[in-house]
C-alpha cells in the first residue's frame, strides 16, 4: 500500500492527478483525509534549491531568424532568453497572485486609472549600470511608441501617459483597468538600459543570467551574473539552451543524457517517456487552447442555431482522450477555465449531444450546402484527425461539415482570421480581461470570430474598472454564457503543457500561464547530484 | 587557344550565365511565396500598426524590379546585406552556417566517395558472385529506408543503448577538431548509408559498360589479371560517368541534407534556410538559393571540365 501512495502522490506532483481524486484514491486504501494530505505535502516539498553546476535545455519553439530584442520574441526560445537575462515590472505565480520583481510596491488610485509603481533599488544591469525609474519609462516608450513592432504594443496602447518622479514610476490610463500589474508582466516588457533604444537586441538586463553567446535557432549559453539583486532565482552557475525543433531528436537528447530538460512532449510518447528510469514527465493543466473559429458575421456562420448545432455536434471527451490522449481537458465554449482568477465553476458544461445537434441544424433552415472546415497540421498539433473526428459526429447529426486541408506556409497570414470556419489555438494570458481584450472585444485586431456585442463589451469595459473581486466575477460570469451561446468559438479542449525532466533536476513546477514554468526553466531550476 | 583552354573557359562562361538565370528564377520564386514577411515576423501576436510599421522599415512597399536590381548590386560587391528577421549581417551568420554545412560534407564525402567506388570496384571483380550481391542489397537498402529513419535508428543503437556519440550533433567554435568528428560521427554514418549506393551502382555499371569493348577482351587474352584490367584499361575510361555522379551526391551533401540537419540539430544551412523561408526572409532565402544554386553549378562544372579532360579524343583533337 506505501508503495501504492507513493506512486500516486509523485503523479499528483506531476500534474497527472488532482489532489481530490488523490485523497478519494487514498481513502479507498484506507487512509484518512488528512493523513493523505500530509503525505501530498511531503511528496511535493522539494530538498531546497542547490547551487552550482550547468542547466542544459533542449528546446522546440527556435527559429534562426530571432533575436534578443524583447519586442519581437514570440517563440519559447526567445522568451525563456528574455527570462534568464532580464526582469518585468512583476510575474504572475503560477496560482494567479502577483510576484513584484523590479517593482517594489505597487499601488492603484481609487478608480484604477491612475497606477504607481515604486522601482527596487539596488538593482544591476548587466553592463554595471544602476537600474532607474527612467530606464522603465523609456523600456515602455519603446514598446509604445508608433514605430514600434513590438508585440506588447496592443498592451501599451491603454496608457494615457507615463512619469518619472525619482523612484516613483507613475501610469495614467485612458480608463480604469483594475488588471495594469497584470499586463506588465507581459514577456515583451523586460525593462533594459535607457529602454533599449540604443541596442535593443544587445541582450543586457538585469535578469540572473548573462549572455555569453548567442546563435538563434542553434543555442544560447548563460553564466550566472554575479550582482543579481534576487538570491532565490539563477541556481546554476551556467545554462546552455539547444534548439531540438523535431521532436524524436529532442526525446533522443534527454534519453541520451545531453540535455536535463525538454519542452512540448507529444502527448502520444509521454506515457512511454514516464516510464523511462530518470526521467520524469510533468504534465501541468494550463489556459492555452485548441479551437474551431466561426465567424458570426459571415453565412452560414451568421445564424446562431447552426453555430450551436456545430457546438453540440462535437465529442470533447473523445478529442481529449483521442488528440490530446488525455493530457488535457475538455472546454466549454468560452476561452476561460480554472487556470484563470475569478473563474465561474457553475457555469454547466456544455455535452455532446446528437438530437440537440440536429434539432438546432434544422431550426437554423441550413440549404444542406457543404460547411467547410479549414485545416493544417500546423494549426495546432493534432488538428486535421480532431477536424477529422469533427467530421464524423457533425455528419452523424446530418451536418454536412467538410474538410478543406490547408498548407502549414502561410496558414496564419491566409487562413486564420482570414477565412470563416477553420482551426487554431490560443495561448492563455495571465487574467480573463486580457483574454477577451485581445480576441473577443469588438474592437480588437484579433477579433477571429468576429464577435461583436454592444452588451459584451459595455461589460467587459465595467469589469476592467471594477476593484471588487465578488462583483468583477459576476461580471466574467454574464460575458462568460455571451461567448459562449452566442460566440463563434467552437472550444473542445485546453491542452496541458507536457515536458519531461531527468531526474536530478530539481524545482521544476509547471506554470498553468505557460508552457516550461513561464519560461522560467533556466533560471530556476536546479541539478541534484 | 589550345582548343581545351576555350572549352573550359566556354564552360565557365556558361555557368555565369547560367548562375545569373538562377538568381533571377530565385528572385521571381520568393516573390511569389504566400504570405507576408511582416505578418511572419510578428506571428499570430502582430497588430495592425505593428505590421504597418515593420513593412515600411522593410521596404516591403518599393516595386521587386528595383529591390532585385539594388540586391544583385550588393551581391556582386559582397554584400549580402541584414535578415529582416533579426537584423543580423548575412554574410556573417551565413558564413559559419556554410562552413558547418562543408564541414559535414567534405567528411561524409571523405569516407564515401573511396568507399562507394571501391566497392563497386569490387563488385564488377566478383560480379553476379556473393560479394557483388551482398554489396547491392545492402547499399540498395540504406538507400530505400529515408534518411531520418536511418538517423533515429542509428541515434537509438549508436547513442542511447551503446552511448558511443552524442544524438545531437551541435559544433561551436571552443570545440578541437577531434570533439567535432565525434559530434558529426552519426550524421556522417547516416550521410555515408545515404550516398553510397547511388556512386556504388554508376562506378559498377559504368566500368561493366566498358568491360564489354574489344579492347577489354583483348587484354583478357594478353593474360592479363582481372583487377589489372579494372585499373589500367576499364577504369580510366570510365572516369567521366563516375564524376558526375559523385559530383551530384557532393551537391547533394551540400545542398540536400536539411533532414538530418534538422534530425541531428546540425546548425548547418539547410536548417537555416527552413527557418528563414518560413519566416519569409526573402534577402536570406535569396542569398541561400544563390549559394545553393553556384554549389550546383559548380561542381557540375567541375564534372564537366573533368569529363573533358579524362577523354583523349578531347585532349588531343585532330
Amino acid at each position: 500500500m506505501k508503495t501504492e501512495l507513493e506512486h500516486l502522490s509523485k503523479r499528483v506532483t506531476k500534474g497527472l492527478m488532482t489532489r481530490r481524486e488523490f485523497v478519494g484514491r487514498a481513502a479507498a486504501l484506507g487512509v484518512t483525509a488528512a493523513v493523505a494530505n500530509s503525505m501530498l505535502a511531503t511528496a511535493a516539498k522539494a530538498e531546497g534549491p542547490v547551487k552550482g553546476g550547468m542547466l542544459k535545455l533542449g528546446m522546440s519553439g527556435g527559429e534562426s531568424t530571432s533575436s534578443l530584442d524583447p519586442a519581437l520574441a514570440a517563440s519559447e526560445v526567445p522568451i525563456m532568453n528574455l527570462r534568464n537575462l532580464g526582469d518585468t515590472l512583476v510575474n504572475v505565480n503560477k496560482d494567479g497572485t502577483l510576484d513584484n520583481r523590479l517593482a517594489e510596491e505597487i499601488e492603484a488610485s481609487a478608480d484604477a486609472t491612475t497606477w504607481k509603481f515604486k522601482i527596487r533599488s539596488g538593482v544591476e544591469f548587466h553592463n554595471g549600470k544602476t537600474l532607474t525609474a527612467e530606464d522603465v519609462m523609456r523600456t515602455m516608450e519603446r514598446h509604445s511608441n508608433e514605430e514600434s513592432q513590438s508585440g506588447a504594443l496592443g498592451i501599451m496602447r491603454g496608457i494615457k501617459e507615463m512619469s518619472v518622479d525619482g523612484d516613483m514610476f507613475s501610469v495614467t490610463l485612458d480608463g480604469p483597468n483594475a488588471d495594469l500589474p497584470y499586463l506588465m508582466a507581459d514577456y515583451h516588457l523586460v525593462i533594459q538600459p535607457d529602454g533599449g533604444f540604443d541596442d535593443p537586441a544587445g541582450g543586457v538586463g538585469t535578469g540572473p543570467y548573462t549572455v555569453v553567446s548567442d546563435e538563434p535557432g542553434v543555442r544560447h549559453t548563460y553564466k550566472k551574473f554575479a550582482n543579481h539583486w534576487d538570491e532565490t532565482t539563477g541556481h546554476v552557475d551556467e545554462i546552455e539552451m539547444i534548439v531540438l525543433n523535431d521532436s524524436t531528436a529532442r526525446t533522443a537528447a534527454l534519453q541520451s543524457g545531453q540535455v536535463d530538460i525538454i519542452n512540448r512532449v507529444e502527448p502520444k510518447i509521454a506515457d512511454l517517456l514516464g516510464r523511462a528510469p530518470n526521467l520524469n514527465v510533468v504534465s501541468t493543466a494550463g489556459a492555452g487552447h485548441y479551437v474551431f473559429i466561426m465567424h458570426v458575421d459571415t453565412a452560414p456562420f451568421d445564424n446562431n442555431e447552426l453555430r450551436l448545432a456545430l457546438k453540440y455536434a462535437i465529442n470533447r471527451q473523445d478529442l481529449v482522450d483521442k488528440i490530446l490522449r488525455g493530457y488535457g481537458s475538455v472546454g466549454n465554449d468560452f476561452p476561460i477555465n480554472a487556470a484563470y482568477p475569478l473563474f465561474d465553476e457553475s457555469i454547466p458544461q456544455r455535452e455532446f449531444d446528437l438530437e440537440k445537434a440536429a434539432e438546432h441544424y434544422k431550426k437554423s433552415g441550413h440549404d444542406g450546402s457543404p460547411i467547410i472546415l479549414r485545416t493544417a497540421d500546423g494549426a495546432f498539433p493534432g488538428a486535421v484527425d480532431a477536424a477529422a473526428l469533427f467530421q464524423q459526429t457533425a455528419q452523424a447529426a446530418g451536418i454536412p461539415l467538410e474538410i478543406k486541408r490547408e498548407p502549414n506556409d502561410g496558414y496564419w497570414s491566409e487562413v486564420w482570421n482570414a477565412q470563416p470556419f477553420c482551426a487554431s489555438y490560443w495561448g492563455g494570458r495571465p487574467v480573463q480581461d486580457q483574454m477577451y481584450t485581445t480576441a473577443y472585444l469588438s474592437t480588437a485586431d484579433w477579433n477571429d470570430t468576429r464577435f461583436k456585442n454592444p452588451e459584451f463589451d459595455a461589460k467587459l469595459l465595467e469589469a476592467r474598472g471594477e476593484l471588487d473581486g465578488a462583483k468583477r466575477k459576476a461580471m466574467y460570469t454574464e460575458m462568460a454564457y455571451m461567448v459562449r451561446d452566442e460566440g463563434g468559438l467552437i472550444l473542445p479542449m485546453f491542452n496541458n503543457f507536457i515536458e519531461a525532466t531527468s531526474s536530478n533536476v530539481g524545482g521544476y513546477t509547471g506554470s498553468p500561464i505557460g508552457e516550461t514554468m513561464h519560461g522560467f526553466a533556466a533560471a530556476r531550476c536546479w541539478k541534484t547530484a | 587557344m589550345h582548343p581545351i583552354l576555350k572549352l573550359v573557359a566556354q564552360r565557365v562562361a556558361l555557368g555565369i550565365l547560367l548562375l545569373f538565370a538562377a538568381s533571377i528564377l530565385i528572385f521571381a520564386g520568393t516573390s511569389i511565396l504566400p504570405g507576408d514577411v511582416a505578418q511572419q515576423i510578428l506571428g499570430q501576436s502582430a497588430t495592425p500598426e505593428a505590421l504597418e510599421n515593420l513593412r515600411r522599415e522593410l521596404g516591403l512597399n518599393e516595386p521587386p524590379v528595383s529591390r532585385y536590381f539594388s540586391w544583385l548590386g550588393g551581391v556582386l560587391q559582397g554584400d549580402l546585406g541584414t535578415a529582416l528577421t533579426n537584423g543580423r549581417d548575412i554574410a556573417e551568420s551565413l558564413g559559419s552556417r556554410l562552413s558547418n554545412t562543408l564541414f559535414l560534407a567534405f567528411w561524409a564525402a571523405v569516407i564515401s566517395v573511396p568507399l562507394a567506388i571501391f566497392l563497386g570496384l569490387l563488385a564488377v571483380r566478383y560480379k553476379d558472385r556473393w560479394p557483388d550481391k551482398l554489396i547491392s542489397a545492402v547499399t540498395l537498402t540504406t538507400i530505400s529506408i529515408p534518411e531520418f529513419m536511418i538517423g533515429y535508428i542509428l541515434v537509438y543503437w549508436v547513442s542511447i543503448q551503446l552511448g558511443w556519440f552524442p544524438s545531437v550533433a551541435i559544433l561551436n567554435d571552443s570545440m578541437s577538431l577531434g570533439q567535432k568528428l565525434n559530434a558529426i560521427a552519426i550524421p556522417v554514418m547516416v550521410l555515408t548509408l545515404v550516398v553510397l549506393a547511388h556512386m556504388m551502382r554508376m562506378t559498377r555499371a559504368a566500368i561493366l559498360n566498358v568491360m564489354q569493348s574489344a579492347y577489354i577482351e583483348t587484354a583478357e587474352l594478353k593474360g592479363m589479371p582481372m583487377l589489372k584490367i579494372i585499373r589500367k584499361h576499364a577504369f580510366p575510361n570510365a572516369i567521366a560517368p563516375i564524376v558526375n555522379v559523385v559530383m551530384i551526391n557532393l551537391a547533394y551533401l551540400v545542398v540536400g541534407v536539411v533532414v538530418v540537419e534538422v534530425v541531428f540539430a546540425y546548425p548547418g544551412m539547410g536548417q537555416y534556410l527552413v527557418d528563414h523561408v518560413a519566416k519569409r526572409d526573402i534577402p536570406v532565402v535569396q542569398a541561400c538559393g544563390l549559394i545553393f544554386a553556384a554549389v550546383y553549378i559548380g561542381l557540375n562544372l567541375v564534372a564537366d571540365i573533368v569529363s573533358i579532360l579524362a577523354n583523349p579524343r578531347l585532349r588531343h583533337p585532330k
